[in-house]
C-alpha cells in the first residue's frame, strides 16, 4: 500500500472498492445467480494536482472503475473520499452537492453529447443543474469556456453534429470545467480521436491543468499517451490494481509481470529501455470477471507463475530499494535486466487485441 | 418454456380478476348508485327490488358482496351464475350461448380473409419496393385504416345489396340474415358474405403492413442474402424465410383481433342486423339490461386474455428467443 | 379493430441516427418542414385538412349566410310539399336537407368541429400520457416496468370499443367523457413506442454524462430523453388523430357519442341509417367529409414518418434534384 501519510494532500482516497453487477435469473422473483466482478477491492489515493494514469486491457474495470469514482452507482462496498468527504454510501441526492468538484470527460465524443440540443444548452447544463447562473449570465460563461477550450463562441447555437470529433471532444471539455471542479476523471478522452487530432486534446488538457490547478485521473489505452500525460500510473488488471509508480519508474523498472508484458508490447517513448525489451508470450485468454482465477489473478497467463500464485493472492507492496510510491502486487516481482521469456517477438492476442484497440 | 407460459398465464389470471373487479366497482360498488335498482332494469317493482336483494345480497357488506360476486364466477357448473336478463328473464348464459355462434362464425370467415388478403398484399409490396404495386399497397393500407367500419359495412350494403336489390339484382341477403352453419352451410356462408368482407377489407390493412416491413427487413439479412446466393429461387427466399420470420408480429395482431370478434363485432352486428354478442350488448345497454351487459363484458374480456395467453404460446414456438426472456 | 394497429402502421419508426449525411446540424422540424416540401401527397394533405379547419372555424358563418342553425327543423323551406327532404343544390340547401329538415351543409360544418376537436384534443391529452409513462416505463425500469409495460399491452389488446360504450353507459355519455375514454386506450400505443425508445435512450453515454453533471432523474427524463423521442411521436401523434375522429364517430353513431339533436359526422350517419338509402344524400356527405379527413391525416402521417427517417435522405435528394 502506498502510504498515504507520506502525502499530506490527498484529494480523491479509494479504499478496497468493489462493484459487482448481479447476474439475475427467475421467473416471478429474480435471484442472483453470479456477479461479474468488474472491479474488486481497488485502493488508490490521487493527490491534488497531479495526474494519475490508469491503464489496462478492455474490460479490466477501468470505466468501471472510474464511475465509482464518480459514485454513478452505489459502491458494492468500499470507502470513497473526496476532499476530505466520504462520498460511500451517499444516495443520488446527497452526491449532488459534491458533483460540483468532480466531473468527467467520456470516451466517445458522439455519444456523450446528446445530438438533439443545442451545444450552448449542453455546456450550460451544469450551471443550470447547481443553479449557479441562469438567462445571460449564463450564456456569458458558457462563451467564455467555449473560448477557453478553443471554440468559436458563435457556434453557441449550433448542434454537437455540426462539429468534428476533435471539437466534440472540446465540448466535453468545457462543460467537465464549467463548475470549475478540484477533480476531472477522463475516460479515454482521445482514443476515439484520429491520431492528430489527439495532441491538441491532450494539449488542451495539460494547458487547462496549469491553468485552474486540475487533479486527473487519466484512462487510456495508449501507454505512449499515458507516459505524457501522467505523473503516475496504475496498472490494472481484472478489476484489481496490480502495480502503481511514479511514471518514470513504471516505464523504467516495471515489476510486475503484466506490466513488462504491456510494456514490451508497446512502443513507448522511452528510446533505450524500449528497445532493449523483449517481447514477452502471455498464454491463455483474459479470464473471465464472472469467475476470476484464485490467488493472483494473472497466474493463468504469467510466465512467472508458481505454486503459490494459484492459491495466495499478492497484496500491493513495495519491493526492496524502489522509490518510495512505487508498489507491486507479486510474488515474484520482476527485477531490473531480468528477461521473462524467449527473444521470439509472438505476442500472444491478449496483448495484441490491446495493441489493436489503441488508436493506430 | 413452461416457466414462461406458467408466467404468462398467470398474468393473464391477474388481468382478468382486475377486469372483474373493476366490473364489480363500476356496477355493484360505486357510491350513490343502488345496484339492485340498476339490476332491475326498466321493468321495476318494489318485490322485484326486493328479490335482487336477496339474491345478490346488497344488504351484506361490500366484502362478502365481492367475495359472493367473485364465487359466481368461477367456473364449476352450479356455482358459475352471470345472472338473469331483466328483460325476458332467460339467464344470461344462455343468451350468450345463442349469440357466441354468430361470432364464432363472423370469426373463422372475416379471419381467413384478411389472412389470405393481408398477407397477400405484404408480400406483393414487399417484393417490389416503389414499384406501382408497393405504392398500391400503401394506397389499400392508408385506405383501410381510414375507413370507419361502419362507413365501410354501410357502402357495402348500399351498392352490395340496395342498388342491386332495386335494380332486380339480388345476389346479397338483406340486413339481420342469419341461419346456422348446421341448418345449412351454403346459407350460412351467403348470408355471412358481407359482413365478412367488411370485417375482413377493415382488418387486413394491419396485416399488409406488418408482412411488408417485416418481411423487408428479413429480406435484407445475411441469411436470405446467401440463400439467394446459393440459387434459391426468388419464390423460395421469400416464403420459406421471409415469411416464416414475419410470423411472429402477426400471430399476436392476430390473437388481438381475432379476440375482438370473438368478444362481439359490435359494428358490424349492428349494421348487418347479426345478433352476435356485439349487437346484444347495444341492445342491451339501449334497455339498460344490465345482467347481459356485465355478462357479455366479462365473456369478451375472458376471450381477449385467453387469446392473449395463446398468442404467447404460439410466439413461444415461433421465436425460441421469447423462450429466455 | 384493435389499436395496436396504429403501431402497425407506424410500422419501423425512424431510428436516431443524427450521424446520417443530410441531416446534420437541423433540428427534426427544419429537416421536416423541408422534406415535406418537396412531397405532393404531404402538401395534398395538409391542404385538405386546412380546408376542413377553415370548414369548423367558419361553422358559425355558413350557419348565418344560410340562415339555417346547425339544429333548426326548417319546417317550412327544409322540405318539399309533401314533406320529403330535399336532395343537394335545392335552393338554399347546397348539400341538401335531411328528415327533418335540417341543412346538411351547415351540420356538416359543426361536425367537423366535434371531429376535430375530438381528434386535438385525445391525441394530446393520449400523447402527454403517454409520453410520461413510457419514459417513467422505460427510464426506471425494474418492477415499475414490469407493471406499466403489461398494463400497456392489456389496454392496447383490448376491444376498445366495447370498453368505452360501457363506460359511456355507465356515467352518460358527454363530450369530455368521450374524449378521456378515447385518449385512455390510445395512450399505451404512444406510451409503448416511448418505453421502447426510452430503454434503449438511457443506455446512452449522454445520459451518463448527464447523471455525473448532478443531473436528477426527471431532468434527465424530460431534458436529456425526450428530445431524442420527438421523431417517433410525431409520427405516432398523427396517426393516432384518425384513429380518434373514428372512435369518436364510430361511438356517435352507436348513440353513444355526440348525443343529438348536436351534429357529429357519426350521428348524422346514424341518423340517415334510421331513414334508408333512398336519400342518399344523408350518407354521402358525412361519409365524404369523415373519410377525406382520417384519410389525409393518415396519409400526413405516413409522409412525415418518411420525412422524419434519415434512411430516407436519398429519395428525397432525388426529388428534390427532380424539382430544382
Ligand atoms: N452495467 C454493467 N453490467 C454488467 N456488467 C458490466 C457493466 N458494466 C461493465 N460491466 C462488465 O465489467 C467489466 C469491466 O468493464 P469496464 O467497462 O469497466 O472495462 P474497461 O476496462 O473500461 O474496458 P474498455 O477498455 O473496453 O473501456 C466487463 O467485463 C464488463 O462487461
Ligand atoms: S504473483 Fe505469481 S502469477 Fe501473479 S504476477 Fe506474480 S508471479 Fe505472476
Ligand atoms: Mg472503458
Amino acid at each position: 500500500m502506498p502510504d498515504p501519510a507520506a502525502d499530506g494532500d490527498i484529494l480523491l482516497g479509494a479504499e478496497d472498492i468493489v462493484k459487482h453487477f448481479p447476474i439475475k435469473e427467475g421467473i416471478f422473483f429474480k435471484h442472483q445467480v453470479g456477479s461479474v466482478k468488474a472491479v474488486d477491492g481497488v485502493s488508490l489515493q490521487v493527490r491534488r494536482g497531479e495526474t494519475l494514469g490508469l491503464v489496462g486491457e478492455t474490460g479490466c474495470g477501468k470505466s468501471t472503475l472510474a464511475r465509482c469514482i464518480m459514485r454513478l452507482f452505489p459502491l458494492t462496498s468500499g470507502h470513497l473520499t473526496f476532499d476530505g468527504a466520504d462520498l460511500s454510501t451517499l444516495s443520488r441526492s446527497g452526491m449532488r452537492p459534491y458533483r460540483r468538484g468532480m466531473q468527467m470527460i467520456f470516451q466517445d465524443p458522439y455519444g456523450s453529447l446528446n445530438s438533439r440540443r443545442r451545444v450552448g444548452s449542453i455546456i450550460g447544463d451544469p450551471l443550470a443543474i447547481h443553479h449557479v447562473a441562469s438567462g445571460a449570465e449564463r450564456r456569458k460563461r458558457v462563451q467564455g469556456l467555449m473560448e477557453v477550450v478553443g471554440l468559436n463562441p458563435e457556434h453557441y447555437n449550433r448542434f454537437p453534429a455540426e462539429f468534428s470529433g476533435g471539437q466534440r471532444q472540446r465540448i466535453g471539455v468545457a462543460r467537465a470545467l464549467a463548475l470549475h471542479p478540484k477533480l476531472i476523471v477522463c475516460d479515454e478522452p482521445v482514443s476515439a480521436l484520429d491520431v492528430s487530432i489527439q495532441a491538441q486534446i491532450i494539449n488542451l488538457l495539460e494547458d487547462l491543468q496549469g491553468e485552474f490547478g486540475l487533479t486527473y485521473i487519466f484512462i487510456a489505452h495508449d501507454l505512449a499517451v499515458v507516459q505524457h500525460v501522467s505523473d503516475r500510473v496504475a496498472v490494472m488488471y481484472l478489476g484489481k490494481i496490480v502495480e502503481v509508480a511514479d511514471v518514470k519508474d513504471l516505464y523504467s523498472t516495471p515489476h510486475h509481470p503484466y506490466t513488462n508484458a504491456l510494456l514490451s508490447a508497446s512502443v513507448v517513448a522511452d528510446p533505450d529501455k524500449a528497445r532493449t525489451r523483449d517481447r514477452i508470450i502471455l498464454t491463455g485468454d483474459v479470464p473471465s470477471p464472472i469467475n476470476p482465477p484464485s490467488g493472483c489473478r494473472f497466474h493463468t497467463r504469467c510466465p512467472k507463475a508458481q505454486p503459490i500464485c494459484s492459491t495466495e493472492e499478492p497484496l500491493l507492496k513495495s519491493g526492496v530499494g524502489d522509490p518510495p510510491g512505487h508498489v507491486t502486487a507479486c510474488h515474484f516481482p520482476v527485477a531490473e535486466g531480468e528477461k521473462l521469456a524467449s527473444e521470439k517477438a509472438t505476442i500472444l492476442h491478449a496483448v495484441e487485441g490491446f495493441l489493436a484497440e489503441a488508436p493506430t | 418454456m413452461t416457466r414462461f407460459l406458467i408466467r404468462r398465464i398467470v398474468f393473464g389470471l391477474i388481468t382478468l380478476w382486475v377486469i372483474i373487479t373493476l366490473v364489480f366497482v363500476l356496477y355493484y360498488a360505486r357510491p350513490g348508485v343502488d345496484p339492485a335498482r340498476e339490476l332491475a332494469g326498466r321493468a321495476v317493482t318494489p318485490a322485484l327490488l326486493e328479490n335482487i336483494n336477496k339474491e345478490y345480497g346488497f344488504n351484506l357488506p361490500v366484502i362478502v358482496q365481492y367475495w359472493n360476486y367473485l364465487k359466481r364466477l368461477v367456473p364449476i357448473p352450479g356455482q358459475f351464475n352471470l345472472g338473469t336478463s331483466n328483460v325476458n328473464r332467460l339467464p344470461v348464459t344462455t343468451i350468450i350461448a345463442q349469440a357466441v355462434p354468430i361470432d364464432i362464425s363472423l370469426a373463422v370467415g372475416s379471419a381467413i380473409l384478411w389472412m389470405v388478403l393481408g398477407i397477400s398484399v405484404g408480400v406483393l409490396a414487399a417484393r417490389r419496393p416503389r414499384s406501382l404495386w408497393d405504392r398500391g399497397a400503401t394506397v389499400f393500407v392508408l385506405t383501410g385504416v381510414s375507413m370507419p367500419t361502419f362507413i365501410l359495412g354501410l357502402l357495402l350494403l348500399y351498392v352490395l345489396y340496395y342498388l342491386l336489390t332495386i335494380h332486380g339484382i339480388a345476389i346479397f341477403p338483406k340486413p339481420g340474415s342469419w341461419t346456422p352453419f348446421t341448418q345449412n352451410p351454403l346459407e350460412w356462408a351467403h348470408d355471412l358474405l358481407l359482413p365478412w368482407i367488411t370485417l375482413a377489407l377493415i382488418t387486413a390493412a394491419t396485416y399488409s403492413r406488418l408482412t411488408r416491413s417485416s418481411l423487408l427487413e428479413t429480406l435484407g439479412e445475411d441469411y436470405i442474402r446467401t440463400a439467394r446466393a446459393k440459387g434459391l429461387s426468388e419464390r423460395r427466399v421469400v416464403y420459406r424465410h421471409g415469411l416464416r420470420s414475419s410470423l411472429t408480429p402477426i400471430v399476436t395482431q392476430f390473437g388481438i383481433d381475432l379476440a375482438t370478434v370473438l368478444g362481439g363485432a359490435i359494428i358490424t352486428e349492428s349494421i348487418f342486423g347479426l345478433p352476435g354478442l356485439g349487437l346484444t350488448v347495444v341492445q342491451a345497454i339501449e334497455v339498460e339490461n344490465l345482467p347481459v351487459v356485465i355478462g357479455i363484458v366479462l365473456v369478451a374480456s375472458f376471450f381477449v386474455v385467453a387469446a392473449n395467453i395463446v398468442v404467447d404460446a404460439l410466439y413461444a414456438v415461433l421465436d425460441p428467443r421469447v423462450r429466455v426472456s | 379493430m384493435s389499436l395496436s394497429t396504429v403501431e402497425a402502421i407506424a410500422g419501423d419508426l425512424p431510428p436516431e441516427d443524427p450521424a446520417v449525411k443530410g441531416i446534420q446540424g437541423r433540428t427534426p422540424l427544419q429537416l421536416v418542414v423541408a422534406r415535406l416540401r418537396t412531397d405532393r401527397v404531404a402538401i395534398i394533405s395538409i391542404v385538405v385538412i386546412l380546408l376542413i379547419i377553415i370548414l369548423a372555424i367558419a361553422a358559425p358563418l355558413i350557419a348565418g349566410i344560410t340562415g339555417h342553425g346547425a339544429t333548426d327543423a326548417n319546417v317550412d323551406t327544409g322540405t318539399d310539399a309533401s314533406g320529403q327532404p330535399l336532395p343537394p343544390g335545392s335552393a338554399g340547401y347546397l348539400l341538401g336537407t335531411d328528415n327533418l329538415g335540417r341543412d346538411i351543409l351547415v351540420r356538416i360544418a359543426y361536425g367537423a368541429r366535434v371531429s376535430l376537436l375530438v381528434g386535438v384534443l385525445a391525441t394530446a391529452i393520449a400523447t402527454i400520457v403517454g409520453v410520461v409513462v413510457g419514459l417513467f416505463a422505460g427510464y426506471f425500469g425494474g418492477w415499475l416496468d414490469g407493471i406499466l409495460a403489461r398494463i400497456m399491452d392489456v389496454v392496447l389488446s383490448f376491444p376498445y370499443v366495447l370498453f368505452a360504450i360501457v363506460l359511456v353507459s355507465v356515467f352518460g355519455s358527454s363530450l369530455p367523457l368521450v374524449i378521456l375514454v378515447i385518449a385512455f386506450f390510445s395512450f399505451a400505443a404512444i406510451g409503448r413506442i416511448v418505453r421502447g425508445q426510452a430503454l434503449s435512450q438511457r443506455e446512452k453515454e449522454y445520459v451518463e454524462a448527464a447523471h455525473s453533471l448532478g443531473a436528477g432523474n426527471l431532468r434527465i427524463m424530460f431534458v436529456d430523453i425526450l428530445p431524442n423521442l420527438v421523431a417517433p411521436v410525431i409520427v405516432l401523434a398523427t396517426l393516432l388523430i384518425p384513429t380518434a375522429i373514428i372512435f369518436e364517430a364510430t361511438l356517435s353513431f352507436l348513440g353513444l357519442g355526440v348525443t343529438p339533436p348536436t351534429p357529429s359526422w357519426g350521428n348524422m350517419l346514424s341518423d340517415a341509417e334510421g331513414v334508408g338509402f333512398q336519400a342518399w344524400w344523408f350518407y354521402i356527405f358525412p361519409m365524404l367529409f369523415l373519410l377525406l379527413t382520417t384519410l389525409a391525416f393518415n396519409l400526413l402521417g405516413d409522409a412525415v414518418r418518411d420525412a422524419l427517417d434519415p434512411r430516407a435522405e436519398r429519395i428525397f435528394a432525388a426529388r428534390r434534384k427532380k424539382a430544382a
